[in-house]
């Protein structure tokens, strides 16, 4: 394993820090955080989906990384040193495109905080599809334009939602913004709703 | 028990790794008081920047069923440990018992040191082999204490081979 | 239950936090003890302290050994507090308990082997009488050596073993067939379910409470649960500890651990599908821990007792009675409890006495 890139500067306080925004953006669904700042992680790993793994993922976690993320596996196994596992049983995974999510774990009944956490990297948080979310935490609807997510983005996640409180949650990611999309929004294509 | 000089750990073939193995041994017994008398008839380490680190955490330590049986946890240790990279790019690591971070920063740069034909015998003879002399020093006077308890029987057939 | 919220208190107890301070520190004209003569001069408690809080580190557990004024268990509860703070880096190799550096080693079973009868620093001996001049800080001299032949100090169970006496150590089902071992279970990351395999036990015993295993031992020897139980070996030493980074991919030695074991050896009449042969009890404890490692091998083979199709019956061989009560932490968090407000349940209480006696006088009137 050669790594010659470092991880948080300050472990503690930006871990806590990048949980805060974490925090935030999955009790608010659809607003975007920032996270990351000053991180310097390997090509094509942004600074927020980085500061997502040096928070999340440690030894006790499982993690899947994308194909597309093969050149961050040294920096991301040394600094995380979770264990590599398959999509369909891992608790985090870190993606450059859209998993299929009925394929993850979603947890059970009985423990449905076992369900996998999908941290995305897309290219913007700020143009491209847009989508009206809703649902706890959202007050009143909300429009976010996401660009990365496939077409049929909407539909693929009515499934997810549905399972509830069984389910994957999202967190997307681009350069150092992020927002996240829990198992309980509900979301549909904007136009749809004009 | 510290190895000696020639052993390798267990569950490890005599591999390349062996010569590192042992200097980490030896620099993860030795804390930062007892390295830096050691430094200062050498020039100064190279320049260095610090991947991770310094940071204490815990190694969840693990025995075996009657001593050689199925694994189990019996209880963490606390473990500090530190990756740097030198001027010259050679990555050092350590994973030091205890929770002296400047033992385990200390001891990643020399890592990463001994890892460079230029310095290695240098430190290998200036900080390793003292090191390792007085750690084994120590374990051979516990070995003579334990050997001046051993039970001495006398029983008939030692009487009379000894009469 | 119900916690009635009260407030009001908090003056009183930054009050009575300022007096431990300072009842704590005690009389200042007496200088104040250093951790390091705790860790040096008090290694037995620091020992326990390990064991219960079940994190190995001398100046952590010599440095709330004095925070708790001495008091063992508030001590090995702050360790297990601090260890909750720091992150799990990995776990170790099972340490090598053959090939430690050996300061004690004893068989009550075979006079004669291979290492022989090393005593090491033992209290077996001595005569209990109050030493006043070690009191007055008589230095001792140095202990005397010898020369130690070298001779490899092997397991005393694989004596036994080669002639197929007594039992194999317990093996994990892949262990025979070369397969990879499965990781262990961890009770610190997975609650407690009964049953309860050995390796869960294993790890519950070794940071229980060494008086409550103590008496489960002691009860087994007095016919709860009847074994005839012989000291295979007890060895007390330093083991080095191995773990494998990932960055490295090759294992290092990060530095060495007291250990004692205990190979308890107990007789077992055969079943229908064992011959008669002697069973084993383990106990592996951190630090220099005779009473408790002896102790842990005992309990350890009275909960065997089901695996080996005796019938259990007593305390020491019932696991959800031996597990649920042996951690010190949580014994003492619930009966401490009790200490705390329950204004509300016992108003209620008190509202239901006075009902029944009233409902008791009148229907004696009647």
């Amino acid at each position: 394993m050669s790594v010659s890139l470092p991880g948080f500067a300050d472990p503690v306080l930006s871990a806590q820090s990048s949980f805060r925004a974490i925090l935030d953006a999955m009790s608010r669904p659809g607003t975007v955080h920032t996270a990351g700042h000053g991180l310097t992680p390997p090509a094509p790993l942004g600074q927020a989906a980085a500061a997502c793994l040096l928070t999340l993922v440690d030894a006790e976690t499982t993690l899947c990384l994308d194909d597309a993320l093969e050149t961050t596996r040294d920096w991301i196994g040394f600094h995380c040193a979770a264990p590599r596992s398959p999509a369909a049983t891992a608790g985090f995974l870190m993606c450059h495109e859209l998993p299929d999510l009925a394929a993850l774990d979603a947890g059970s009944d009985d423990a449905p905080q076992d369900g996998a956490t999908v941290v995305l990297q897309v290219a913007s948080l700020c143009a491209g599809q847009r989508l009206t979310l809703s649902g706890p935490g959202l007050p009143s609807p909300a429009t976010v334009a996401i660009n990365g997510l496939p077409a049929d983005f909407a539909e693929r996640w009515a499934a997810n939602h549905a399972l509830f409180p069984r389910g994957v949650d999202l967190i997307l990611c681009a350069g150092d913004a992020l927002l996240a999309l829990p198992r309980t929004v509900r979301i549909t294509h904007a136009h749809k709703e004009a | 028990m510290q190895p000696d000089p020639s052993h390798t750990p267990p569950n490890s073939l005599p591999n390349a790794h062996a010569a590192r193995q042992r200097w980490m041994a030896v620099l993860a017994r030795a804390s930062h008081a007892d390295i830096v008398p050691l430094l200062a008839h050498m020039p100064a380490l190279p320049a260095h920047s610090v991947l991770r680190g310094p940071e204490s955490g815990l190694v969840m330590v693990r025995g075996r069923t009657g001593g050689a049986g199925a694994a189990f946890n019996m209880g963490e240790m606390s473990v500090t440990r530190c990756t740097v990279r030198d001027s010259d790019g050679r990555v050092g690591h350590a994973y030091v018992a205890g929770r002296d971070r400047d033992q385990a920063e200390l001891a990643a740069r020399l890592d990463a040191a001994l890892q460079d034909a230029a310095w290695h015998a240098r430190i290998e003879t200036s900080v390793i082999a003292p090191l390792a002399q007085s750690q084994a020093a120590k374990r051979a006077t516990e070995a003579r204490k334990a050997a001046a308890t051993r039970v001495q029987f006398f029983t008939l057939a030692t009487m009379r081979s000894g009469s | 239950m119900a916690y009635v919220a009260v407030k009001g208190g908090e003056r009183a107890i930054d009050n009575a936090h300022a007096w431990l301070a300072e009842d704590r520190r005690g009389n200042p004209s007496i200088p104040p003890i250093d951790t390091a003569q705790i860790r040096e001069q008090l290694g037995r408690s620091v020992d326990r302290v390990m064991a219960e809080g079940s994190l190995y580190d001398e100046e952590l557990a010599a440095l709330a050994i004095r925070q708790a004024q001495g008091d063992l268990i508030e001590a090995a509860f702050l360790v297990r507090a601090y260890r909750t703070t720091l992150p799990r880096f990995t776990a170790s190799a099972p340490v090598d308990t053959a090939g430690m550096g050996i300061r004690r080693r004893i068989s009550a079973v075979f006079k004669d082997m291979p290492g022989g009868q090393i005593l090491g620093p033992t209290y077996d001996y001595t005569h209990r009488l109050i030493d006043f001049a070690e009191a007055a800080g008589f230095a001792p001299p140095p202990a005397p050596e010898m020369d130690s032949d070298g001779i490899a100090i092997g397991r005393i169970n694989d004596i036994l073993d080669s002639e197929g006496l007594i039992e194999a150590d317990g093996r994990a089902d892949g262990m025979a067939h070369g397969k990879a071992e499965s990781e262990p279970g961890d009770l610190t990351r997975t609650p407690l379910a009964f049953p309860a395999a050995r390796d869960i036990r294993l790890q519950s015993l070794a940071r229980g409470d060494e008086g409550f295993l103590l008496a489960m031992a002691y009860s087994t020897q007095r016919g709860w649960g009847g074994s005839h139980p012989f000291v295979g070996e007890i060895r007390v030493g330093e083991a080095s500890v191995d773990i494998t980074p990932p960055e490295l991919g090759f294992p290092i030695d990060i530095g060495d651990i007291t250990l004692t074991e205990c190979q308890m050896v107990n007789q077992f009449a055969g079943s229908k599908t064992q011959p008669p042969q002697f069973t084993r009890g383990y106990g592996l404890v951190f630090g220099h821990a005779e009473r408790k490692a002896m102790s842990m091998a005992l309990v350890d083979r009275a909960l065997r007792a089901e695996e080996l199709g005796e019938t259990a019956t007593a305390p020491a061989q019932n696991q959800e009675f031996v597990l649920y009560h042996c951690d010190n932490i949580e014994a003492t968090g619930f009966v401490e409890h009790l200490k705390l407000p329950h204004y509300v349940d016992f108003q209620s209480e008190l509202e239901t006495i006075r009902r029944m006696r009233a409902d008791a006088q009148k229907e004696y009137a009647a």
